[in-house]
């Protein structure tokens, strides 16, 4: 088991595991089997599953280690060896031991530590905007302060210090909500769920039903309600692209299925290879796998790259031909910068339209969520999915399990309303929003260009042009040296470059092995969102002189 | 397999399998292994997935994946949800919104003209009212070009504007993810809350933020269960989130009987022999819920039933897990807090209880502060293995950090204004006004249901609820078993249909074998709905005796 320990001088912030390669085949990482060499489990029975119980300690006071009507002693009734298994080899690097020594740095800085060579820390390992400089648009946040204090719409001065428009939307909502303080139906607010379903039919040209849609609190929660309702054991195949959030690896460990990886080709753009997909997929098949879901990042997060439109075709023909539920994660979608965005839904339903039968019964949830796009609220937990082609059973089954936590919170709601439905031209808010959503869309836009060319001025560093999401995701052409000098320090050769780059420059970044990257090859995920370029210049500097000691 | 299907005139809600009893020996309520004498059996963590009973595993062949219509069907998903139970927003609660969608339409053939709720603690969809001033910082935190406006110190007083602006210090924007254990600030303010609570300090290092008691009770519930053998003590009846995230966990629920007869009191006795059983039984007894003061029943802990338990878990190390989240809805007595005793008898009686595990819960969602929609709430951890509290961490950083308008809500229930503030008048006249029309509409039920024939209640003590026994006419059960319903799940919808009132069956909390009963919340206004009550009971027990 790999270590997992506290630090000691950040005694408020735990560790994650050390960030491991997830797609290298000699890691223990999957629970329950052992991963071939292709990078695939092979699982031939569900009893297999279950009795190759490798890196998974069973209890041992089953084994006839205690009589009967006796406690055998033991100091603590949960420890890290009778806990959830499962869990413990879940592994999420985001808030992981590059997040921590980043605290940790911050902290001497605070206590007015000059002997760092940086002044500040940037986060630049999670897309956390409104954490940077990005504000949050005004008429969302006038709406949300009016249904919280729903008495300042009847005060003397709501009138000189809201807009018409944001004092009106508060009441329509206030209207249907009744309380924010009360909850709302499990599926969420049903006037949300209207809104919601006449902005995708606005976005794809197809209607969209509000009983479709589940509002969550942030993508994270529907993606652990989705993935918990359709895991059924470790036979339950889910295919994740590699590199991949590793949101979706922590939580199908978690749920005891197994991760099926396929490779984005970073030689094509980080592009879909259909024929290689299904090749997994075959192979997966014949190993016993019950491949019941596809997970589609797109814009894709960590490489920044977005499908298009014959990929997404592709990939949907695929779950017609193979019987797959398809989770698309459309939370980037309006972080576009080159190019278009196209929604499964959309070309599901062109396909639908186009070749009558063949693709009626394909599963599609498409997750979106007010934590990325211009919005950047990501505190306020708000998002939705949209569920199509789902047994009418499965939905009742997902359903209880949304209603056990009772609702999302509605504040998010409230704001993912705003979202799908913010001022239209005419209105009194519309000059005030459209200035506030271009200006944070220009200042992204430019920010990834910034760093882009920092990262083609650097030696044996090679990363695509930003297309979409808030990251990037360079390669790094690793110096046999570092290599080295990594493995004597029994750390990986990514991380050890990343844990350099954040005591020298004070910018913390995501090594490539938290999501995932082709063995050999060495990658880390910047988020584009830190404003100035000060730290690029010592992101620069800090590369030059790690090359230099290495080469 | 239970129905559960999809009602035609209320499209966008579904419903649940019809409440099921909880604790009857024989149900197939239990995911997988057999389930006898409430305690399952089972010699290994293998023989829980060879005696895969209702578990239908399909075999997965390459032509069978490619011959099925959907990849995931309701024999292909998680059985272990399957055959979870959550009746607070079950059948009930689904036929009380086609009720309301009717007489929204107009339908004049029901013989009420609303329907009340009374199946959730939800009091702000009732008639509470939020307390003005966490909604001021709220509003403020949610804008705070507010704070600079010309007319701010028109509208909020100088105590919300000036707790706003800490907070907005403290937090940056509302809008960004705080620290996934919840804002340092907020974690310190909870820590003296507990300490003034308790008299014995609290360490902000052992508090995590949660979005509502309900999430929090699911993350340690999936940090601790480790597969079939792990046994969760869970009280029955009991609020069926527990029994429930323990089912989807695939641990073991292992019921122990309240006892009505003694105003649903705890029996320690009755408690170490259920533990003594599970250990026969080899089950890995790893946690036992308490919920003081209890949902369902309404009842709280004497000092004496706290420390009885707290001595069980010293003496049989298990972890408590303590479901506050009623703590200051106590109509009678005091309320003990588990860690404020378990640090009486840590001081008390050196040694024994030092390895004790405690979990603690409190929310926003009830209390006077009612704000459910806001999902608010913390855990306090302690006496938990470093290692585990470093799973734990990594599980809820997973979903990245709880709401933080609801964490800023948790800090303003844990810290309202003081006496001396200038909100502090208002603040305390709303506070007051709350609790006193929750224990007046408590007791007028209470006194509802004594005049009611063959009814029997406990007099309330503390929560938001009323659990009360009905003895039903022979007549009744079998015109239940008639209509294929459970006894008091047919008295309940034949409740709901003439009175418009909805309440939750009490076997979705469980109860002790034949006897019957329903959970109501005490929050509705008015006496006419109690009235209607009486009359419906009264006809009941006319028709079918």
């Amino acid at each position: 088991m790999r270590s997992f320990s506290k630090t000691s001088s950040s005694a408020t912030v735990l560790t994650s595991p050390l960030a491991t390669p997830f797609y290298s085949p000699s890691q223990g990482y999957a629970p329950a089997v052992s991963l071939s060499s292709s990078s695939i489990r092979l699982v031939s029975s569900v009893a297999a599953a279950v009795s190759s119980s490798a890196g998974m300690p069973s209890p041992t006071h089953f084994n006839g280690t205690s009589s009967p009507g006796t406690v055998p002693f033991r100091r603590k009734a949960i420890t890290l060896d009778t806990m959830n298994q499962h869990l413990r080899c879940a592994d999420y690097a985001v808030r992981g031991r590059l997040a921590i020594r980043a605290e940790e740095l911050r902290k001497q800085l605070s206590n007015g530590d000059m002997s760092l060579p940086f002044d500040e820390i940037v986060n630049a390992n999670i897309a956390n905007p409104q954490a940077m400089d990005q504000k949050p648009i005004t008429f969302f946040r006038q709406v949300l302060s009016l249904v919280q204090y729903p008495q300042l719409m009847d005060n003397e001065f709501a009138a000189k210090i809201f807009p018409r428009d944001a004092l009106e939307r508060a009441r329509i909502l206030l209207n249907e909500i009744g309380s924010t303080g009360a909850y709302s139906q499990s599926q969420g607010v049903p006037y949300i769920r209207k809104s919601i379903s006449k902005f995708i039919e606005a976005r794809d040209g197809f209607s969209a039903d509000p009983n479709a849609i589940y509002l969550a609190g942030g993508t994270s929660s529907a993606v652990s309600s989705l993935l918990t309702t359709i895991c059924s054991g470790p036979e339950t195949g889910v295919v994740i692209p590699v590199p991949h959030y590793p949101l979706y690896s922590a939580v199908l460990t978690i749920a005891n299925a197994s991760p099926i990886p396929y490779l984005l080709d970073e030689t094509t753009d980080w592009g879909t290879d259909i024929k290689y997909i299904a090749s997994v997929l075959e192979k997966s098949l014949s190993n016993g796998v019950d491949i019941k879901a596809m997970v589609v990042i797109n814009p894709c997060n960590p490489t920044g790259s977005c499908l298009s439109r014959d990929e997404i075709k592709d990939i949907i023909t695929l779950a017609a031909e193979y019987t797959f539920m398809i989770i698309a994660d459309e939370v980037y979608q309006a972080n576009i910068y080159r190019g278009e965005f196209h929604s499964f839904k959309k070309v599901l339903r062109e396909l639908q339209r186009d070749f009558p039968g063949e693709f009626d019964d394909v599963e599609l949830a498409s997750l979106h969520s007010t934590s990325k796009g211009m919005v950047g609220e990501c505190g306020q937990r708000g998002g939705y999915m949209e569920l199509v082609g789902i047994d009418e059973r499965v939905l009742e089954q997902l359903y209880k399990l949304v209603s056990i936590s009772l609702c999302p919170a509605v504040s998010g709601q409230v704001l993912t309303e705003l979202m799908v439905n913010p001022p239209k031209p005419g209105d009194e808010s519309y000059t005030v929003y459209k200035a506030e959503y271009d200006e944070i869309y220009g200042a992204l836009k430019d920010r990834a260009f910034s760093l882009f060319n920092a990262f083609k001025e650097m030696d044996g560093v090679s990363c695509q042009e930003p297309k979409g999401a808030m990251y990037l995701f360079p390669t790094i052409s690793m110096p046999q040296k570092a290599i080295e000098e990594a493995r004597r320090r029994n750390e990986e050769p990514d991380q050890f470059y990343c844990l350099g780059l954040l005591e020298k420059t004070g910018v913390c970044v995501v090594p490539g092995s938290g999501f995932g990257q082709k063995d050999g090859t060495y990658h880390f995920r910047a988020t584009f969102l830190a404003p100035g370029d000060d730290h690029l210049r010592r992101i620069i500097a800090f590369h030059k002189k790690f090359l230099e000691k290495y080469s | 397999m239970m129905s559960f299907s999809r009602t035609s005139s209320s499209a966008g809600i579904l419903t649940f399998p019809p409440a099921t009893q909880f604790y009857p020996g024989l149900r197939d309520y239990f995911p997988v292994a057999l389930f006898s004498s409430s305690i399952r059996s089972m010699s290994s963590s293998m023989a829980a997935f060879s005696s895969s009973q209702g578990l239908p595993i399909r075999s997965s062949s390459h032509i069978a994946a490619r011959s099925r219509r959907k990849a995931i069907t309701i024999d292909t998903v998680n059985p272990y949800l399957r055959h979870a139970d959550y009746a607070v927003r079950g059948q009930l609660a689904i036929c009380a919104e086609e009720l309301r969608e009717r007489l929204k339409n107009g339908d004049t053939s029901l013989p009420f003209k609303e329907i009340i709720n009374g199946n959730i603690g939800n009091p702000q969809a009732m008639d509470q009212k939020p307390i003005t001033f966490f909604r001021q910082v709220l509003s403020l935190v949610q804008y705070p070009p507010l704070l600079e406006d010309e007319y701010a110190d028109k509208i909020f007083p100088r105590d919300s504007i000036e707790r706003a602006r800490t907070l907005l210090n403290e937090i940056g924007s509302i809008g960004a993810y705080s620290h996934s254990q919840g804002v340092p600030y907020i974690r310190k303010s909870i820590a003296k809350f507990i300490e003034e609570r308790d008299s014995f300090p609290a360490d902000p290092k052992d508090i995590y933020l949660t979005g509502g008691a309900s999430s929090a009770v699911s993350s340690l519930l999936t940090t601790i269960c480790g597969g079939p053998e792990t046994g969760v003590m869970i009280p029955v009846p009991q609020y069926p989130l527990y029994s429930a995230t323990l089912t989807i966990a695939n641990a073991t629920p292992i019921p122990y009987l309240l006892d009505e007869s003694t105003g649903w009191s705890t029996d320690i006795n009755h408690i170490a022999t259920v533990v003594k059983n599970a250990h026969v039984k080899g089950v890995d007894l790893k946690a036992m819920v308490v919920i003081n003061p209890c949902n369902p029943t309404g009842s709280c802990l004497s000092r004496e039933e706290v420390k009885g338990i707290i001595t069980l878990a010293a003496e049989n190390t298990f972890m408590i897990i303590a479901d506050e989240v009623y703590q200051t809805n106590i109509y009678e007595g005091e309320f003990h807090s588990f860690k404020k005793l378990l640090r009486e008898l840590q001081r008390d009686v050196p040694g024994k209880y030092d390895s004790v595990e405690l979990a603690s819960l409190h929310s926003t969602s009830k209390g006077v502060v009612g704000e459910c929609g806001q999902r608010g709430g913390y855990v306090e951890l302690v006496g938990i293995d470093e290692l585990v509290l470093e799973q734990f961490y990594k599980l809820v950083s997973i979903s990245l950090c709880p709401a933080v308008s609801g964490q800023v809500l948790t800090e303003l229930m844990v810290n309202p204004p003081r006496p001396g503030d200038e909100s502090y008048p208002l603040y305390k006249e709303e506070v007051d006004a709350v609790y006193k029309t929750l224990k007046e509409r408590a007791f007028l039920l209470f006194n509802a249901f004594k005049e009611m024939e063959g009814v029997s209640c406990q007099e309330p003590m503390g929560a938001m609820y009323l659990f009360p026994t009905i003895r039903l006419p022979l007549k009744a059960m079998k015109e239940a078993q008639r209509r294929n319903e459970k006894p008091d799940q047919f008295y309940c919808l034949e409740l709901l249909e003439k009175t418009g009132l909805c309440v939750v069956p009490g076997s979705g909390f469980g109860q002790k074998d034949s006897t019957f009963h329903f959970r109501t919340t005490c929050l509705a206004p008015g006496e006419e709905y109690v009235r209607r009550i009486i009359a419906f009971h009264t006809e009941f027990f006319k028709k079918y005796s």
